[in-house]
């Protein structure tokens, strides 16, 4: 990509792959060149443009794991391989992977589509990654056996643990002191959760926010959130827990794309 | 040295706004503009009276020199957006200029009367995007006496001191500006952004949702330049002059063409990020210590002319 410039980069899918009912997969051949935790803006022409986070990363490939959830998404799922979309980015600030240590990652739904490639990377960096991923049932789960150590949640109980991954994320801390960082992305209630069992445990922890964007390079001001007034798309979407607690419309409310507050 | 800038009575601490479109959606988003960038001013998303979601994505891209947008006018309506504006009064002293727009002469006037309840410092009249045309028709900057009956219907509904914002569309902008002046305009702020689209190449697709966009950056501040340079040998009222600023020499340019104020709204992305106004600043500073400048404000019209 060119200096400066935004524009949509067009590449074909090569691969698509249903995870869930709800979730696919698409991967595309290029060197992206991401950090775990950021996310590209996914152009499909005369429909929409959103950020997408990256759930897996090589040398030469991306994947893009997608949940249908509005008219983008569902164009994005008619779709077949060999069809184009135009892929702008890596955008925003990712996740800190410190070396050799024990991490928990905590992903609820398609949230753990960025962890996904933050454990993959975090092992090669030689850290210990246990995966908490959470659905509402077994068919929704996301990633069952993309990691090594994976902890399996359902809020039914039809597989692995049942309850809510904070639930099962405070058990892991519990047994296991010597956890050194907690990584979360997922619904933001959710996430709320685990900074409050992190700090109950005194653990640091890192979360990815999601909110409206319209540029995705920090000049529209669409995502920015109070009362800081900071681009979730610039400065974040990863945020630590102690700024998370800076800002106060977390886990609280959001702006739609008029602008227009909303609680959670 | 002084880089204070007094205009229509109010005090800057530098000649820099953001412009209406740019880091402006959220109260907090504006204090940050100012106390953590430095900026001098801020000028609020432009606000309707009722919430619009504008255009879907793409909405904003960019290429090396140049931004292109079709925002689409999203807003959060004036009621959110006078309790935005509250909030940046209670947490930052700096002026605040708030935007306005309507589809019509009377709404122009609703939408100024309610967001004067949040008593912002400036009201802008965007009477210039470029982006609604399949909506709203020709923006009215394109026609002496609609820019007229919205201007005088603005000042009927308000006791703030009224900037009327003018697109670089048309044939003559001096003529749109003396228009608005003798209709009791306070100020205007010029240039709006140019008609513009890209298409890419591979998908034989227009890259923005609505086809068209308004052209913004470094590609245009030449044409910029002119329009403000146009528009001081034309009025006597103060100019915000913005198109394609990007450094602190733009700065000064801009004002030696006839700008109180210098809008800087794509310069965020080209002029690097959140250090942007800081950096402008930084650069003022040294020219200005150069060349022997005591008072920013002489800077103001200032190109040298025979004529």
């Amino acid at each position: 990509m060119k200096n400066n410039s935004q524009q949509p980069t067009i590449l074909p899918i090569k691969k698509i792959v249903q995870e869930t009912p709800a979730i696919k997969t698409y991967t595309f051949e290029h060197k992206l060149g991401a950090e775990p935790g950021q996310f590209v803006m996914l152009w499909i022409p005369r429909v929409d443009q959103k950020p997408i986070s990256i759930s897996r990363q090589t040398d030469s490939s991306f994947d893009l794991s997608v949940f249908k959830v509005g008219k983008a998404t569902e164009a994005l799922f008619d779709m077949k391989e060999g069809d184009k979309v135009g892929i702008s980015g890596p955008y925003g600030r990712g996740f800190n992977i410190e070396p050799k240590k024990n991490i928990v990652l905590v992903g609820g739904g398609c949230g753990s589509a960025p962890l996904r490639m933050l454990g993959e990377e975090a092992e090669k960096a030689g850290c210990k990654v246990t995966f908490i991923t959470g659905a509402q049932t077994s068919k929704d789960v996301l990633f069952k056996d993309a990691l090594s150590d994976t902890c399996i949640t359902t809020d039914d109980g039809s597989a692995g643990f049942k309850g809510f991954t904070t639930q099962k994320l405070a058990e892991i801390l519990t047994e296991n002191k010597d956890t050194d960082k907690v990584y979360t992305c997922g619904p933001e209630v959710m996430m709320k959760g685990v900074v409050d069992v992190c700090a109950k445990h005194k653990i640091s922890c890192e979360i990815s926010m999601e909110r409206y964007m319209k540029c995705g390079f920090g000049i529209c001001g669409q995502c920015a959130v109070d009362p800081l007034g900071i681009c979730i798309c610039k400065a974040g979407p990863v945020f630590s827990g102690e700024m998370a607690a800076k800002i106060t419309e977390f886990g609280q409310y959001h702006r739609d794309k008029a602008g227009v507050k909303h609680e959670l | 040295m002084n880089t204070k800038i007094t205009f229509l009575g109010k005090e800057f601490a530098n000649s820099i706004v953001t412009a209406s479109g740019i880091l402006g959606v959220t109260g907090a988003t504006m204090v940050n503009n100012v106390k953590e960038k430095g900026v001098g001013g801020v000028t609020m998303k432009s606000v309707s009276v009722e919430p619009r979601e504008g255009h879907p994505n793409p909405t904003i891209t960019t290429g090396e020199h140049f931004m292109i947008n079709a925002v689409g006018l999203s807003n959060a309506g004036v009621e959110n957006s006078v309790k935005e504006i509250k909030y940046y009064k209670e947490n930052c002293q700096a002026p605040l200029i708030a935007s306005v727009f309507a589809g019509d002469i009377k709404e122009f006037g609703e939408v100024t009367k309610k967001i004067s309840e949040a008593s912002p410092d400036f009201i802008e009249v965007n009477i210039s995007c470029p982006n609604v045309e399949d909506e709203f028709g020709k923006p009215f900057a394109a026609d002496p006496q609609l820019a007229t009956a919205v201007t005088k219907i603005v000042k009927e509904n308000t006791d703030i001191k009224v900037i009327v914002k003018l697109s670089p569309n048309v044939e003559n902008i001096g003529k749109i500006a003396q228009a608005v002046e003798a209709a009791g305009a306070d100020a205007i702020c010029a240039v709006n952004t140019f008609n513009g689209t890209l298409i890419d190449v591979r998908t034989r697709e227009f890259v923005l949702h609505n086809k068209f966009g308004g052209v913004s950056g470094p590609a245009i501040k030449p044409m910029a330049v002119k329009a403000v340079y146009d528009i001081s040998q034309a009025v006597k009222i103060p100019i915000i002059g913005t198109g394609g600023v990007t450094t602190g020499q733009d700065v000064l340019e801009m004002m030696l063409a006839g700008a109180t104020l210098v809008g800087v709204g794509s310069g965020v992305h080209f002029g690097g990020g959140k250090d942007v106004f800081k950096n402008m600043m930084g650069e003022i500073k040294e020219i200005m210590e150069e060349e022997g400048i005591e008072d920013l404000m002489e800077m103001i019209g200032g190109v040298k002319s025979d004529d």
